[in-house]
């Protein structure tokens, strides 16, 4: 498949209340650029500017120095039409929900970008099936009723309903207990998987882009972009950040806790490799080390039961 | 002595009320039974996490604790009090704080001294008095050096710490934590954790920690599981989470290193069961044991 | 948007700052109330027939270089008080036209039927310049009083009407409580707009009705927003016992001291010497 480049960040500095007492520098020189039909993970601590870059990306922020270019073109300037190719959800998504019934609540955006009704209906259908949610049950409920998983993914059906080329989510599972979490990017993924759209992860914990909902998925992001205090600090495939253990000492990366388990057993001296993902693969990686004879794989995880659930 | 929490036979029905639907359907109303029967004792000074899937009346048995809701039927005891006479609902609260989910909608505030001094005001103490309870309170969370800021400069772990301040400074011998840490990052998750932790050992304040993190409910003394409004599981962490099948069935989670311990025995590697393998320190030791 | 405290307030230990806030509330009523026990502004008459007559100039003199003061002594930036008159630009545009071509007097310029007058011209400015210095004066009390003390000093003024069953206390506490989530509001506010702008909507065009309608997705996510948070809120002051005893303490206590009686005498003097000047020349 082709590397073909359609976001471009270049220099980004981004200054927040410029000469009042208030100012605050949130991006510093970032230079970042994503390849299209790829994944990617965006890690920093609160405070890192890493929701500042997200709003860059989908074109709601002026650059205070520097570019964000989407296709060549600045996103920020150019006609809304342009913009609208990135769909962006924030933390806590379902708080935008305003309409009466689920129906018109997803097509609002469809709706925006002038579509005819026709298009619009499909498209509608076609978002809630893909949030799992039944168009025929849903549609005319009160969004106000559902269940807080279920306003979530309203919320997100409501975006992915523009059919943007990226999609950028800022901290999607925020909030959740671990199943509903696993299910929805289990579900997240699946929109990647079947429109092919550039997926942009925010995330405050590793732990949230690492975790692999079912065997084959591998991954939920291939590469890994850490901010901190404004500036990028790593950029990288996610594998090879993981075993890098100077740059995450440098870095203070909060990891997972089976990844814990593998840099402290480094740390003893056990030549362990760091770049696991899953619960799974750290203990047949220390079964390994350790001499035992591990059966053929290991019990799979729950993927099945967690997309229904979610 | 008494135990601190006493419940008998708990029971909780609460009228839910579904409004009508856009499309014309009317609306109604339902019961929903959200606890049956709980029976439960909590000692001074004992540190327990409370687990379960959605739904399963975690909040609900929370807020049973300090009056915010009355049993159905059966009984609570609070210190002795019984949460259902109404003249010792300030008592009671007094005993037992509470720190909820949102850590925006607990400050009422405009600065954090104040905030922390909400409860004592509440309760009549006298001005200097409070002065100085809630110097005290600030200092034993770490955030003395933050009094008079106001909340939006706070992050949320430092305003989830404010929130133990202020059950602190109203001298709770107990707190309630209804998933302090879900809407907090890394940082902010492990200072409330620490914060826990410290005031548990060195204070003996009571905690009941209600979680989605098993991380955290391993840090407990004690784990309880609940399930469609009982109680099922009750004991130490490591007896509680060797029941993996049974936690599985619940849909929840089994911490990581418990599962990697798991495999492992089954694997044949020989790691010991007591102590019970939880953290990370734990297996590390028993891995670098088993190496002959 | 990460303003230190919510509206105007900007610390500084200026001796207005020390004041006690019922001292500045009463002071800040006073003063206000003032200029309309002054004469009706009609700067012509000074200007043709010099100054003397009963006209209000030296009335007026007197309160502004008292605010003037004020505000030199409570070190608040002359750029932060001018601002806040930036809010007032369409009263004064509108007052600028109704009193221009309606006092009656020297034409200055006519279209039509309409004329428009030198005196009508001098009323306008005087009109404008009495609220200009209602405004710094309110402004003035906003800049030097934290909203907790603001929130404080009210309940304390009003706490003689508990005689009369006021809630004067659960009064005093949705003040304060607005006041804290004025900045989280703003916020709020902010974050819902950029997700709507992100759905398609444009906010900058569109006639009167679609502006109107285009607030719809932003007002309520907001209002929604506000009553779960109202709802928590309730609950967490439930569980610290809000309503639990009939005798609630304050941590901070309000003290008169000397700075306040003299604060007291300053002002009372100056509005009854600004009084009294128009009495007796």
């Amino acid at each position: 498949m082709q590397q073909r480049t359609l976001i471009q960040v270049e220099d980004l500095t981004h200054v927040y209340a410029p000469g009042t007492p208030f100012e605050r520098v949130a991006l510093r020189q970032v230079n970042l650029q994503i390849a299209a039909g790829k994944r990617v993970g965006i890690l920093g601590p609160t405070g890192s500017g890493k929701s500042t870059l997200a709003q860059h990306l989908a074109g709601l922020l002026k650059p205070t120095v520097g570019h964000v270019l989407l296709d060549g073109v600045p996103v920020h300037s150019a006609p809304r039409d342009h913009r609208l190719q990135v769909g962006i959800a924030f933390q806590y998504p379902e708080d935008q929900i305003f309409e009466q019934t689920v129906f018109r609540e997803v097509a609002f955006g469809p709706r925006n970008l002038g579509l005819d009704e026709a298009e619009v209906t499909a498209r509608v259908r076609w978002a809630l099936e893909m949030a799992g949610l039944d168009p025929e049950t849903m549609s005319q409920r009160m969004p106000f009723t559902l269940s807080g998983g279920e306003m979530r993914r309203v919320a997100l059906a409501g975006i992915l309903a523009l059919r943007p080329r990226v999609l950028i989510l800022d901290e999607p599972t925020a909030g959740q207990d671990p199943q509903s979490r696993r299910g929805l990017l289990a579900r997240i993924l699946a929109w990647q998987e079947e429109t092919g759209l550039t997926l942009v992860i925010i995330s405050h914990a590793l732990e949230e882009l690492v975790l692999s909902p079912a065997e084959g998925l591998g991954q939920a992001v291939e590469r890994l972009v850490i901010l901190k205090e404004g500036q990028v600090v790593a950029n990288g495939p996610t594998r090879h950040i993981l075993s890098d253990d100077a740059l995450l000492n440098a870095i203070g990366l909060e990891v997972p806790e089976h990844v814990k388990l593998l840099r402290a057993l480094r740390q003893r001296g056990r030549k362990v490799r760091t770049d696991l993902v899953s619960a799974a693969e750290v203990a047949t990686e220390i079964a390994h080390i350790w001499g035992l004879t591990p059966p053929p794989s290991p019990s799979p995880r729950r993927g099945g039961e967690e997309e229904r659930r979610a | 002595m008494r135990p601190f929490i006493e419940i008998e036979d708990l029971e909780y029905v609460y009228p839910s009320f579904i409004p009508p639907q856009a499309g014309g359907q009317r609306g109604g109303g339902e019961q929903i039974t959200a606890l049956r029967g709980v029976n439960l004792t909590i000692e001074r000074g004992e540190f327990v996490a409370l687990i379960g899937p959605n739904g399963s009346g975690k909040s609900t048995l929370a807020r049973h604790l300090n009056a915010l809701l009355l049993p159905t039927s059966g009984t609570v005891w609070v210190d002795g009090l019984p949460t259902s006479d109404p003249r010792h609902l300030g008592a009671i609260r007094q005993k037992v704080g509470m720190v909820f989910q949102n850590p925006d909608n607990q400050i009422i505030a405009t600065t954090l001294e104040e905030d922390v001094a909400f409860g004592p005001e509440n309760l009549g103490i006298p001005p200097d008095e409070i002065r100085q309870r809630v110097e005290a309170a600030l200092a034993a969370v770490d955030l003395l050096d933050y009094r008079l800021h106001p909340p939006q400069m706070l992050s949320g772990g430092q305003k989830q710490r404010a929130a133990i301040a202020g059950a602190l400074a109203a001298r709770s011998s107990c707190i309630a934590f209804d998933e302090p840490t879900s809407m907090l990052d890394p940082l902010g998750r492990r200072q409330v954790m620490d914060t826990i932790r410290h005031l548990n050992a060195t204070e003996g304040l009571t905690i009941l920690l209600i979680t989605h993190s098993m991380s955290e409910a391993v840090l407990a003394q004690r784990v309880l599981v609940m399930d469609a409004g009982q109680i099922v599981l009750d004991g130490p962490p490591g007896q509680v989470f060797s029941q993996m099948e049974r936690l599985r069935g619940l849909g929840l989670d089994v911490p990581p290193i418990v599962e990697i311990a798991h495999w492992l025995r089954g694997w044949g590697m020989d790691l010991n069961n007591e102590p019970p393998i939880l953290t990370v320190e734990q297996m590390v030791e028993a891995l670098c044991n088993n190496e002959l | 948007m990460n303003q230190f405290f919510p509206g105007l307030y900007l610390p500084s230990d200026s001796p207005v700052h020390r004041l006690d806030p019922r001292v500045k509330m009463s002071a800040v009523l006073l003063l206000m109330m003032a200029p309309f026990a002054l004469p009706y502004p009609e700067p012509v008459l000074s200007v043709v027939e010099g100054p003397g007559r009963r006209d209000g100039f030296w009335g007026y003199l007197l309160l502004s270089a008292f605010v003037a003061l004020v505000s030199v002594v409570s070190r608040v930036p002359l750029l932060a008080l001018l601002r806040t008159l930036r809010n007032l630009f369409w009263i004064g545009f509108f007052m600028f036209f109704l009193y221009i071509f309606t006092t009656p007097g020297q034409p200055l310029a006519a279209w039509g039927g309409i004329t428009a007058t030198w005196e009508g011209l001098l009323a306008a400015g005087a009109q404008i310049y009495r609220l200009c210095l209602l405004v710094v004066t309110a402004s003035l009390l906003t800049f030097t009083t934290s909203p907790v003390q603001l929130s404080h000093g009210l309940e304390a003024l009003l706490a003689p009407l508990e005689g009369l069953k006021l809630p004067v206390r659960e009064l005093a506490m949705v003040l304060t409580i607005a006041l804290r989530f004025v900045p989280t509001l703003f916020e709020e506010i902010e974050k819902i707009t950029k997700a709507q702008r992100a759905r398609g909507v444009d906010f900058r065009s569109g006639g009167p009705l679609q502006r109107a309608r285009n607030l719809v997705p932003v007002f309520v996510p907001i209002f929604v927003s506000a009553f779960r948070r109202a709802n928590d809120l309730a609950t967490a002051m439930d569980a610290r016992g809000f309503r639990c005893s009939p005798h609630r303490t304050r941590l901070r206590q309000l003290h008169l001291g000397l700075q306040d009686l003299v604060a007291v005498l300053v002002v009372l003097g100056t509005v009854l010497a600004a009084i009294g000047i128009e009495r007796l020349a």
